[in-house]
């Protein structure tokens, strides 16, 4: 509460200020998709057979499949995937011991994002401790802390370093909630992915710090699929992080995404998401395409996700993470701020599957739409036939900052067993000249007055985020809503 | 020169319609007025005016306020430079707690003033202060910016933001509509505390009841945007006896 003004005013004149790009030596494949670059990708990573295999029906199932175009609010020109590279890596050694090994470039890299991969510095002032696996162009650069988290048996470490050290929880868990056959982008990323994080939690164990992983797209023509999974086993907890950030380009660049996460009986996983992708100029030119599958499964009973997601980048936004509450008794949460200015486009929302007895699902989306862009939600609510006693509450608002901006809630409700109780609220206003005028006869100006408005119609997502990473999502939407208002 | 507030010959309106037409006041620093006037007359008018509604425009006339151009300054200007306005209906921000809200302002004003932001707890100090000031509960100042407050809420909170503020103008536009006899004279009483000799108060009320607990040096009736009469507290008495009719009909005469 108190930082939010300093932080504010730190920020309200700045623009897209990590738009900034890294003379890192990258090695690249050429561009342009086929089987020999699935192949080519699994070999640079050394992989197992079963993962090339699952990598080529991967992508032969991709090849048969339809870009969503249709049903989702978003207008974009064809995308050329024979025109994207699939792989590129930091040129480094394979292995390093500690970071005077990492090219010092790398390291200036993340320092320039507020991101100090040395550990215990991480953000100074700031009680808790964060592990950070950072992901750049689509591949593990340094996991921090991964000799502490050892010793509670959690697993925190590069997706390709799972697939080497931990086969057998990759092959379990990898799939079972997004198999490659769920959608277009999912199925390209099951394909071509080059890298992400894993994370397993053991029985019991309650995760020490925030685990955190940080994206970072930098070389140019390139597309990052990175994959995540998550398992928390039976009453274990952890509170999981992502950032990203990428450079200023004229060009579009893709980014398709998939996070799964499993949740086991009496285990909890809470996921925020501070995306903050290039979102293009003010003329709509560049920017990042962002087409990301998430989804959790509440596999047994008393288990609960938690998706918090702040979403003020990219040039388009495709992306509803879900959860499958299947273990009776488990919990599902949705907290999403979706901002869009300029041209940008965000078609967001989440799934919400209810198949267990006494299952409950929160879903509080605000979306805030400025300048000439487009910001939709999407939602549904599935009860399936003997989800006894299954609740659901929405509230989904929205928020116009401008005349030109458009906003659009889409919810889609399926009640197959007649016990369930589903609310839905939803609210359409435009920012209040009254209120912004009664900031100003307080001394406050414009800007810092939508800053305070903004920030408090979003609160209720914002204090469902880690200290640190709410005090980032303010700063950005200050930053995102610049001169936005008319 | 002790004048803070001068107003000459002041015309504006909104939407087209002009409101206020050739409006004089003078207000020396430590000075009340009061001002008061029939439905309509334009009282909200001039205070939005005089606080910077960007809605409203300024067709003539000029306004100095400590010796500067009242009229070239933006809303948060005026604001920091000491001109506060009691809202005849506050505005609510949910989600913005009054305290975050109250120092964000503080910060501004003391920025405008070149002094850097005030500390964590000389400012928990001085809303405990003012809170009792004014009486208001505690719950009340940690809840968002007017959400959910009663009318009478919502009212004392103004003076309790103006008595967090310091202005050395401050404009009340009805703050006693709303409120019930206890609030009426727990906010007469705070703005008697705040009174001295270099703050000056422009007190709007339909009621003379107000003016038995503040008392003002000066009473103007404000009609169709000008001021037809001015006297001392016992011309509201007098309003209070006999209501507008009688002054209409003076102007109406003249
Ligand atoms: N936004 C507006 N558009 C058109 N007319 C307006 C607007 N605001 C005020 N007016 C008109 O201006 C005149 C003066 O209104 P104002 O609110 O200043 O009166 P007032 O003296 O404060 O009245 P009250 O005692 O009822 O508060 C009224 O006739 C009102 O209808
Ligand atoms: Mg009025």
């Amino acid at each position: 509460m108190a930082e939010q003004n300093d932080i504010l005013e730190e920020h309200i004149s700045s623009e897209y200020k990590y738009g900034f790009s890294s003379d890192i030596e990258t090695e690249t494949a050429p561009p342009g998709l086929s089987e020999d670059i699935v192949r080519f990708i699994s070999a640079k990573k050394n992989e197992p057979q079963w993962m090339l295999d699952y990598r080529l029906k991967a992508y032969r199932h991709w090849q048969t499949m339809e870009e969503p175009r249709h049903w989702p609010l978003l207008k974009y020109p064809e995308i050329d995937f024979q025109n994207i590279i699939y792989y590129a890596a930091p040129k480094q050694k394979p292995e390093l011991k500690d970071l005077s090994e990492v090219d010092p470039e790398l390291l200036a890299t993340f320092e320039k994002l507020g991101i100090s991969l040395e550990e215990q510095k991480r953000l100074t002032g700031v009680q808790s401790n964060i592990a950070i696996d950072a992901v750049i162009d689509s591949v593990s650069v340094k996991t921090t802390f991964k000799e502490v988290l050892a010793e509670k048996g959690i697993i925190f470490c590069s997706f390709s370093e799972a697939v080497q050290e931990h086969p057998e929880l990759i092959k379990k868990y990898m799939g079972s909630v997004v198999p490659y056959t769920d959608n277009f982008y999912a199925a390209l990323n099951a394909a071509v992915f080059s890298d992400g994080s894993f994370c397993y939690i053991p029985k019991g164990v309650r995760c020490p710090m925030e685990l955190s992983t940080y994206f970072r797209i930098n070389t140019s023509g390139t597309g990052q699929f990175e994959r995540t999974l998550i398992v928390a086993d039976e009453g274990s907890y952890v509170s999981y992080l992502e950032g990203c950030t990428a450079p200023m380009r004229d060009e579009n660049q893709l980014h398709a995404a998939v996070v799964e996460i499993v949740s086991h009986k009496n285990a909890e996983v809470k996921y925020s998401t501070v995306q903050n992708w290039y979102p293009g100029d003010k003329n709509g030119k560049g920017g990042i395409y962002n087409f990301v599958t998430k989804r959790g499964i509440c596999l047994e009973e008393n288990s609960k996700i938690s998706w918090t997601q702040v979403e003020t980048g990219s040039s388009i936004t495709w992306k509803y993470p879900s959860v499958i509450l299947k273990g009776d008794n488990s919990v599902g949460e949705f907290y999403s701020v979706a901002v869009t200015n300029n041209y940008q486009q965000a078609d967001t929302g989440t799934k919400m599957t209810h198949i267990g007895k006494n299952t409950r699902s929160t879903i509080i989306s605000k979306g805030i739409s400025a300048g000439h862009s487009n910001n939709s939600y999407r939602g549904l609510v599935r009860i399936n036939k003997g989800a006894k006693n299954a609740r659901n509450f929405s509230q989904c608002d929205s928020l116009l900052m401008s005349d030109k901006c458009g906003a659009h809630t889409f919810p889609y409700i399926e009640i197959k067993d007649k016990t369930a109780i589903v609310e839905h609220e939803a609210t359409t206003s435009k920012i209040g000249e009254d209120q912004i005028f009664y900031c100003k006869q307080r001394g406050i100006d414009t800007e810092k007055a939508i800053g305070l408005i903004v920030n408090g119609y979003c609160k209720e997502v914002f204090n469902q985020l880690p200290m640190e990473f709410a005090v980032e999502a303010q700063k950005l939407l200050a930053v995102s809503l610049e001169g936005s208002v008319g | 020169m002790n004048e803070m507030l001068s107003i000459k010959n002041l015309r504006a309106g909104i939407e087209g319609k002009e409101i206020i037409k050739g409006f004089n006041l003078e207000v020396k620093a430590g000075e009340v007025h009061a001002i008061m006037g029939p439905n309509g007359s334009g009282k909200s008018t001039l205070s939005n005016v005089l606080a910077g509604r960007e809605d409203y425009i300024v067709s003539g006339g000029e306004v100095s306020f400590n010796g500067k151009n009242l009229l070239d300054m933006s809303p948060e200007v005026r604001a920091r430079e000491g001109l506060f306005l009691a809202f005849q209906y506050p505005i609510e921000i949910p989600g913005v707690s009054n305290i975050n809200f109250l120092k964000t302002a503080i910060n501004e004003i003391r920025a405008y003033k070149g002094i850097g932001p005030m500390e964590a707890k000389d400012f928990l100090k001085l809303i405990k202060e003012k809170q009792a000031l004014v009486e208001l509960q505690g719950s009340l100042a940690g809840r968002s910016v007017n959400e959910g407050f009663s009318g009478g809420e919502k009212k004392r909170n103004e003076i309790f933001q103006m008595a967090v503020l310091e202005p050395t103008l401050a404009i009340l536009d009805e703050t006693d509509s709303g409120l019930d006899i206890d609030a009426l004279r727990i906010v007469a009483n705070g703005v008697n505390k705040l009174r001295s000799a270099d703050r000056s108060f422009i007190v709007i009320t339909h009621y003379q009841r107000l003016l038995d607990y503040i008392v003002p040096d000066f009473v103007h009736v404000l009609y169709d945007g000008v001021i037809v009469k001015s006297g001392t507290k016992e011309l509201a008495l007098e309003l209070e006896e006999k209501g507008y009719d009688w002054i209409k009909k003076e102007v109406v005469e003249a």
